[in-house]
C-alpha cells in the first residue's frame, strides 16, 4: 500500500505533515544553545587525561610527583588510585569490561593513563608533560587477521581468555545454504573491508560531575545519548544509590552513536568530584574525541551469491571478521554480537543465508558504535548491494533490472526473511521505479555506453544504484535488551489547565528535532498546537525512563509512546467531554482538537476539556489530565528507498565527481517533511564521505592516522554533491502511526551507491572492487594494476 | 586549544616589530595570520617564547604594481590575492593558484608572505613563487636583503632569513609579451593540503618560441621543488603537447614523492606528470589567447 498523507490539522495545529519550523532552531540559530562547555558551576575544578602515546606496553610505574608540584594542580589520578576503590576497570554496554585508566598495560595509542585535577584547564593540560611514566613496549596487533594469528594476548588480564577472539556469532541455516551453493548455476563472491570511520559530532564528549559531599547527591552533566541507560550503569559501577544520581544532558552537539558509550572520562571526572568535593569538569580536545572514543565499521566481510539459471538469487554466505579494539565496547542487543547485520539479505527475496561473524581484539581505540545506523546495519547493507551489483555485471544484467527481479514483491509483506527478521512491509519496485525515473536512468546509460565505449576516453561515466533495507526502532522486548535493560521507550504526558501540555521523553535528542516532530504528534493526535507543546527529554529525575536515542528507535519506539499516552488522555478527554456536554461518550465525534455530539452542532474543543478536567471533573473521576505510557514495540520497522548515483570518473588522476544523484526514501508516514529532507541530506552526506575521502587507519606501530580534522576529513558544502530527493509512502502496519524512521537511512544506503558508481565506471576496464574509501590513488591503482596498501 | 604559555606584542609601526625582533632574539616569533603558528602551537608542535603579532602593521598591507613588478606586501591576505585585478592582470600562475590555497576562512587570515616564510613542502605558494622567478625581500633593523626564492627556500620548514630579519614583501617579476601559468592542485576536499600542486609557467618570444618556461612542483619533495632541467629544456623550443610530455617526464623523475595514506608515490608521480601536461597546456592556450 503506497499513500500520500494530506495533513489532517491545519497549519497552525501542525499536526503529521507539516513542515513546520522546528522549535529549537531559535537558540541553535542566534547562539543560544546550551551546550556541556557553556556550564560552568561555582567552584568547578578542571580535569585533563594523560593518554598512551603508544599502542601496547607494560606500564612499569607512573610518577605525578613533578605535576603534583604545579601551583593550582590538586590531584593527579592513576589506576592504581582507582583500584583502590575497585574503579580501575568498568563494564561495557557489550558485555566486556574496560580499563578506566590503565595499571597493568596500555591496549590502544590515547588510552587514558591518568588524569590531572586542577583549578584551571589550562593548568590542567599543561600538568600533564610532567606526569613521567615508564613503559615496556610490546609488539602492536593492528590487525584482526593478524591478531588471529598471532600467541600474544592483548586481553591478558581476562581470566578465561585464551586468545584475542572478543565475541562469535552466526544466523541462519547453514545447511540449506550450503544445500544451495551446491546446486548454484553461479556463484558471485566479493571481500571487501568497510573501513573504519568515526561520528566525529562537532561537539566532543565530555562531563560536569558535581557530587555534593553532605547530601550525597551526584548531578552529572554529560553529553550522553543513552541518559537513563548510564544513570544505571553508574549505580552498577560506582555503587551510588540509583536515587542520589541524576544524569542531565543540555543540548547535545551531535551524537550519531559516538555518545552511547561510558567512556573512562566520565568515571574519572566523577569518582574525583566524589574524593575532591568539587564539581569537575573534563572536556575533550577533538584529537581526543577521534583517537580515543568510539569508532564505528572496520568490517571485513567476504561474501557469496548464488544463482540459479534465470539469474535469480537463492542463497547467501557471509563471513565477518570485525576489527574491535582492546575492550568491545560498543552497545548492542545482548543476544546479537554482530549487531543486525544478519539483515544483510536486504531487499531480496531468497530462502537460505548463513552468517558466520567474529570479533578481534586489535590495539586500536574500542569502538564499533552504531554510526548513524541501527545495529551494523551500514555494513551489511553495503556488503549485499555491492554484491548483487556485481552480481548483475557479471551475468551481463543491468544492475537496477537485475535488483527489480529479486526483489520481494509488495504483496509478500510481511516477509520472514532468512534470517529470521519479520519485514512490516515495503514497495521496493515503486521506490526504484521512482528513482530511475527522476533521474533518467535509460539516458544516463544510453550516454554511458558512448562515452565509454572510446578506448582512449579519460572521462568515464558510471551509474551506481543501492536499494536497501535498514532495519530499525530496537525493540521487542522478547528478543532486545541492553545490559538485561529492555528496550522499551516511554513517554508521559501532562495536559494544564490552559490546554498546554509538556511532553516528556526517555529518548534523547542531539540535533534530530525531536522538540518539534514529537510536539507534532501530540498536536495530531490531540489537535493541541504543537508550539503549545513543551518537550522535555534528557533529565532523569524528571523524565521517564528510556533506552535513548540511536539505531532510529526515537520515533519507532518513543514516537510510539507518545502517540499511544495522547490516546489515553483523548480517552479520558472523551469522557469528560461527555460529561460537559452532557452526551453519551459513544455519541461524540472527534476531530483533531474538538469533540462534537453527532449529528449537532454542539462541541467542546480540547482546550475547555483540559480546563474541566482541573476544575469541573465528574463526581467519581479523578482530576487532571496526564499519562505515561511505556510502549513495547511489537515489531522493528523496515525503512527503505533507492538511490541512484552518476559519477564521472578521470582516468588521470583517479578522482571522481558525482553528477547527479537522486535519493528515494519511504519511511513510512513523515511527521515534519522538511525535517525528514534534512536528515536524508546530512545521512547523504555522511554516506559520500566515507565513500569518497574519510576513513581511521593506522600504521604498522597503531599510531593513529586521522586524529585530527585535516587528516579525518569531513566534506564541506563545496565537495558534498546536490542532491534530489523523492519519497514513496508505506506506512509501518504496526506503528500507531505509521512511521519507521529516517534518522540513518541515508547513511546506510549511500555509500554503496557512490562505490557502485565508480565500479560500473571501470567495469569494463576490468575493476570489479575498489574498498572504501574510493579514493583517486585507489581508482588509479585498479586501472594501471598496481597494486595499493592501504 | 591548550598552547604553552608565551608573551605577545602587537607592535604598530614596522621599525618597531624589527626593533622587537633584534631585541628577542630566537625567543621572538612573527604571527602574521597565524593560519599555520597558531594551529602548531596548539599541537604543541611550536612553542615561541614571545610573538611578535604584525596585524597592526597596515603599512605591510599591500598589493601593487611597481617597477615593472609585482609586490604582495606581508599582511596582504591570500583572500586579497585571489580577488586583486592587478594580480590576474599580472600573473596567470597566481590568480589560479590563490582559490586553491586553503578554505575561504582559512584565506581570510592567512598571508601570502607567511606562507613563503613557513616553508612547508605542502603549501602552495612557494612553488608558484619558484615557478615565476619571484624573490623575497627580508627587512631588519639593520637594512633589506632582496633575496632569490630559490636561494631563499633551504629545506623542509627552513627559509634563509638571518635572526632578526623578516619578509616584507614578495616581488613577482612581469614578462612583456604573451604568457600564461596554472596551477593544478589534486586535494581530498577543500581546505587540504595538496596530494600533488604542480605550478606552470610559460612565455613566448615573438616567434612562439618558448622564452620562459617555469614549473615548482607542491608536495612531492622535501620542499617545494624547481624543476630546473624541464625548464631548461624548454627554452627556445616549439610549445606543443610533445615538448610538455618530455618536461613531464623529467618532473616524475625528479620529485621524490613518500609513500603514505594518500597514495604510493608511483601514483604521485602519474599525477605530477598528468598535471604538468595539463598545465602547460593550458599555460599555452592563455598564452596564444594574447599573441
Ligand atoms: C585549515 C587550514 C588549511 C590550510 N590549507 C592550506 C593549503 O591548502 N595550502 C597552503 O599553502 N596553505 C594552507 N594552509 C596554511 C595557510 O596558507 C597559512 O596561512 C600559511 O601557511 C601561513 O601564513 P600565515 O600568515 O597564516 O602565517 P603564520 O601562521 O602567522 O606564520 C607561519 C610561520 O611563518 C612565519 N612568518 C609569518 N609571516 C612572516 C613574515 N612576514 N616574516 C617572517 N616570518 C613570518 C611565522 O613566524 C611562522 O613561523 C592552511 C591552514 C589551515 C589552518
Amino acid at each position: 500500500m503506497t499513500t500520500t498523507h494530506e495533513p489532517r490539522t491545519s497549519p497552525e495545529v501542525g499536526g503529521i505533515g507539516h513542515s513546520v519550523r522546528r522549535k529549537e532552531d531559535d537558540r541553535f540559530i542566534r547562539g543560544a544553545g546550551n551546550y556541556l562547555d557553556d556550564l560552568n558551576l561555582p567552584g568547578m575544578l578542571h580535569m585533563a587525561i594523560l593518554r598512551s602515546p603508544v599502542a601496547h606496553a607494560r606500564i612499569n610505574g607512573i610518577d605525578s610527583s613533578a605535576a603534583m608540584e604545579i601551583d593550582g594542580v590538586l590531584a593527579v589520578v592513576t589506576g592504581e588510585a582507582l583500584a583502590a576503590h575497585g574503579l580501575a576497570w568498568m563494564p561495557t554496554l557489550s558485555g566486556d569490561t574496560q580499563a578506566v585508566l590503565a595499571t597493568d598495560k596500555v591496549r590502544f595509542q590515547g588510552q587514558e593513563v591518568a588524569a590531572v585535577i586542577a583549578t584551571d584547564p589550562y593548568i590542567a593540560h599543561d600538568a600533564l608533560a610532567f606526569i613521567d611514566v615508564d613503559y615496556d613496549e610490546l609488539e602492536a596487533i593492528t590487525t584482526p587477521q593478524q591478531s588471529l594469528a598471532t600467541d600474544t594476548l592483548i586481553r591478558d588480564e581476562k581470566e578465561d581468555q585464551t586468545d584475542n577472539v572478543a565475541y562469535t556469532w552466526e544466523a541462519g541455516d547453514q545447511d540449506t545454504t550450503d544445500a544451495a551453493f551446491a546446486s548454484a548455476a553461479r556463484v558471485v563472491s566479493l571481500d571487501t573491508h568497510y573501513p573504519r570511520s568515526h561520528p566525529a559530532p562537532l561537539e566532543t564528549c565530555g562531563v560536569v560531575a558535581d557530587v555534593n559531599s553532605i547530601t550525597g547527591q551526584a548531578t552529572i552533566y554529560m553529553t550522553s545519548q543513552a541518559p537513563h541507560a548510564i544513570r544505571t550503569v553508574f549505580a552498577l559501577v560506582a555503587g551510588l544509590p540509583e536515587e542520589k544520581i541524576r544524569i542531565v544532558t543540555q543540548d547535545i552537539g551531535g551524537g550519531f552513536g559516538n555518545k552511547v558509550p561510558v567512556y573512562p572520562g566520565y568515571v574519572v571526572a566523577t569518582a574525583a568530584s566524589l574524593l575532591i568535593g568539587k564539581p569537575v569538569k573534563w572536556i575533550e580536545t577533538r584529537t581526543e574525541n577521534l583517537i580515543s572514543t568510539g569508532f564505528a565499521r572496520d568490517f571485513h566481510m567476504n561474501a557469496e551469491l548464488a544463482l540459479d539459471s534465470d539469474n535469480r538469487i537463492t542463497a547467501m554466505r557471509a563471513n565477518i571478521l570485525s576489527d574491535q579494539g582492546a575492550f568491545f565496547s560498543d552497545a548492542q542487543p545482548t543476544r546479537f554480537k554482530a549487531g543486525l547485520f544478519h539483515i544483510c539479505t536486504g531487499s531480496y527475496d531468497f530462502p537460505s543465508a548463513h552468517v558466520t561473524a567474529k570479533g578481534a581484539y586489535t590495539n586500536k581505540a574500542p569502538g564499533g558504535v552504531a554510526y548513524r545506523c541501527s545495529f551494523r546495519v551500514t555494513e551489511a547493507s553495503y556488503l549485499i548491494e555491492r554484491l548483487v551489483d556485481n552480481a548483475a555485471r557479471e551475468v551481463g544484467m543491468d544492475p537496477a533490472a537485475f535488483r527489480a527481479a529479486n526483489f520481494i514483491k509488495e504483496e509478500q509483506f510481511p516477509y520472514l526473511s532468512p534470517t529470521g527478521f519479520v519485514y512490516d512491509s515495503g514497495n521496493y519496485h515503486g521506490a526504484m521505479d521512482k528513482a530511475k525515473e527522476m533521474i533518467g536512468y535509460d539516458d544516463w546509460r544510453a550516454r554511458q555506453a558512448e562515452q565509454n565505449a572510446d578506448p582512449d576516453a579519460t572521462k568515464l561515466i558510471g551509474i551506481g544504484v543501492a536499494s536497501f533495507t535498514e532495519v530499525v526502532g530496537a525493540g521487542p522486548s522478547r528478543d532486545y535488551d541492553i545490559l538485561g535493560l529492555k528496550m522499551f521507550d516511554s513517554a508521559e504526558l501532562r495536559v494544564h489547565p490552559t490546554g498546554k501540555a509538556i511532553l516528556k521523553l526517555g529518548v534523547q535528542t542531539q540535533g534530530q528535532g525531536h522538540e518539534t516532530t514529537f510536539a507534532q504528534i501530540v498536536a495530531e493526535e490531540l489537535g493541541i498546537p504543537y508550539s503549545d507543546i513543551k518537550v522535555m527529554y534528557g533529565d532523569t529525575d524528571n523524565t521517564p525512563y528510556g533506552l535513548g536515542t540511536y539505531a532510529s528507535r526515537s520515533t519507532p519506539v518513543g514516537g510510539a509512546a507518545t502517540a499511544v499516552v495522547s490516546r489515553k488522555i483523548r480517552a479520558k478527554a472523551q469522557k469528560l467531554a461527555a460529561h460537559l456536554l452532557e452526551a453519551a461518550e459513544e455519541d461524540l465525534d472527534w476531530e483533531p482538537g474538538k469533540f462534537t455530539v453527532r449529528g449537532t452542532d454542539q462541541s467542546v474543543t480540547i482546550q475547555e476539556v483540559a480546563f474541566a478536567a482541573y476544575t469541573n471533573h465528574p463526581l467519581g473521576m479523578e482530576a487532571g489530565l496526564e499519562g505515561v505510557t511505556y510502549y513495547d514495540p511489537p515489531n522493528m520497522t523496515y525503512p527503505f528507498g533507492t538511490y541512484i548515483v552518476v559519477v564521472e570518473v578521470d582516468t588521470g588522476d583517479g578522482t571522481w565527481k558525482v553528477l547527479d544523484m537522486v535519493a528515494v526514501d519511504d519511511c513510512g508516514v513523515r511527521i515534519n517533511p522538511m525535517i525528514v529532507d534534512g536528515q536524508i541530506a546530512g545521512g547523504l552526506t555522511e554516506g559520500f564521505a566515507k565513500a569518497n575521502m574519510q576513513w581511521i587507519t593506522f600504521d604498522d606501530d597503531g599510531n593513529c592516522i586521522g586524529s585530527n580534522f585535516m587528516d579525518y576529513l569531513v566534506p564541506t558544502a563545496w565537495e558534498t554533491p546536490r542532491y534530489r530527493l523523492g519519497e514513496t509512502v508505506t506506512p509501518s502496519p504496526h506503528h500507531p502511526i505509521g512511521a519507521k524512521g529516517v534518522g540513518e537511512s541515508a547513511t546506510v544506503g549511500s555509500p554503496a551507491a557512490f562505490a557502485n558508481a565508480v565500479i560500473d565506471a571501470l567495469w569494463s576496464r576490468g575493476v570489479k572492487n575498489i574498498d572504501m574509501p574510493v579514493l583517486p590513488h585507489r581508482v588509479w591503482g585498479a586501472l594501471n594494476d598496481v597494486p595499493i596498501s592501504p | 586549544m591548550y598552547p604553552s604559555t608565551f608573551d605577545y606584542s602587537a607592535p604598530e609601526g614596522l621599525e618597531e616589530a624589527l626593533g622587537l625582533l633584534s631585541e628577542l632574539g630566537d625567543e621572538g616569533r612573527v604571527l602574521a595570520g597565524g593560519q599555520s603558528l597558531i594551529p602548531m602551537m596548539k599541537l604543541k608542535l611550536a612553542a615561541p617564547g614571545h610573538l611578535i603579532d604584525i596585524n597592526g602593521v597596515s603599512e605591510l598591507s599591500y598589493i601593487r604594481e611597481a617597477n615593472g613588478h609585482l609586490a604582495v606586501g606581508a599582511l596582504a591576505r591570500h583572500a586579497d590575492v585571489s580577488s586583486s585585478e592587478t594580480v590576474s592582470r599580472h600573473n596567470h600562475t597566481m590568480s589560479s593558484a590563490a582559490p586553491w590555497v586553503a578554505d575561504p576562512l582559512v584565506r581570510n587570515r592567512g598571508t601570502l608572505c607567511g606562507s613563503v616564510a613557513h616553508c612547508d613542502p605542502e603549501g602552495d605558494w612557494n612553488s608558484v613563487m619558484l615557478a615565476v622567478g619571484a624573490s623575497v625581500v627580508a627587512r631588519s633593523t639593520s637594512g633589506e636583503r632582496v633575496i632569490p626564492i630559490t636561494d631563499f627556500v633551504v629545506d623542509f620548514f627552513t627559509n634563509s632569513l638571518r635572526p632578526g630579519e623578516m619578509v616584507t614583501e614578495v616581488r613577482i617579476p612581469k614578462y612583456q609579451g604573451p604568457a600564461g601559468g596554472a596551477y593544478l592542485k589534486l586535494e581530498r576536499k577543500v581546505g587540504d593540503y595538496a596530494t600533488v600542486g604542480v605550478a606552470t609557467h610559460l612565455a613566448l618570444d615573438g616567434a612562439g618560441m618558448v622564452a620562459e618556461a617555469g614549473l615548482g612542483l607542491t608536495a612531492v619533495y622535501g620542499h617545494n621543488l624547481k624543476v630546473t632541467e624541464a625548464e631548461e629544456m624548454m627554452i627556445g623550443q616549439a610549445p606543443g603537447s610533445e615538448l610538455f610530455a618530455e618536461a613531464a617526464a623529467i618532473a616524475a623523475r625528479t620529485c621524490d614523492p613518500d609513500d603514505n595514506v594518500r597514495g604510493p608515490a608511483s601514483y604521485k608521480r602519474a599525477v605530477v606528470a598528468e598535471y604538468t601536461r595539463r598545465g602547460f597546456a593550458q599555460a599555452l592556450a592563455m598564452a596564444k589567447e594574447q599573441s
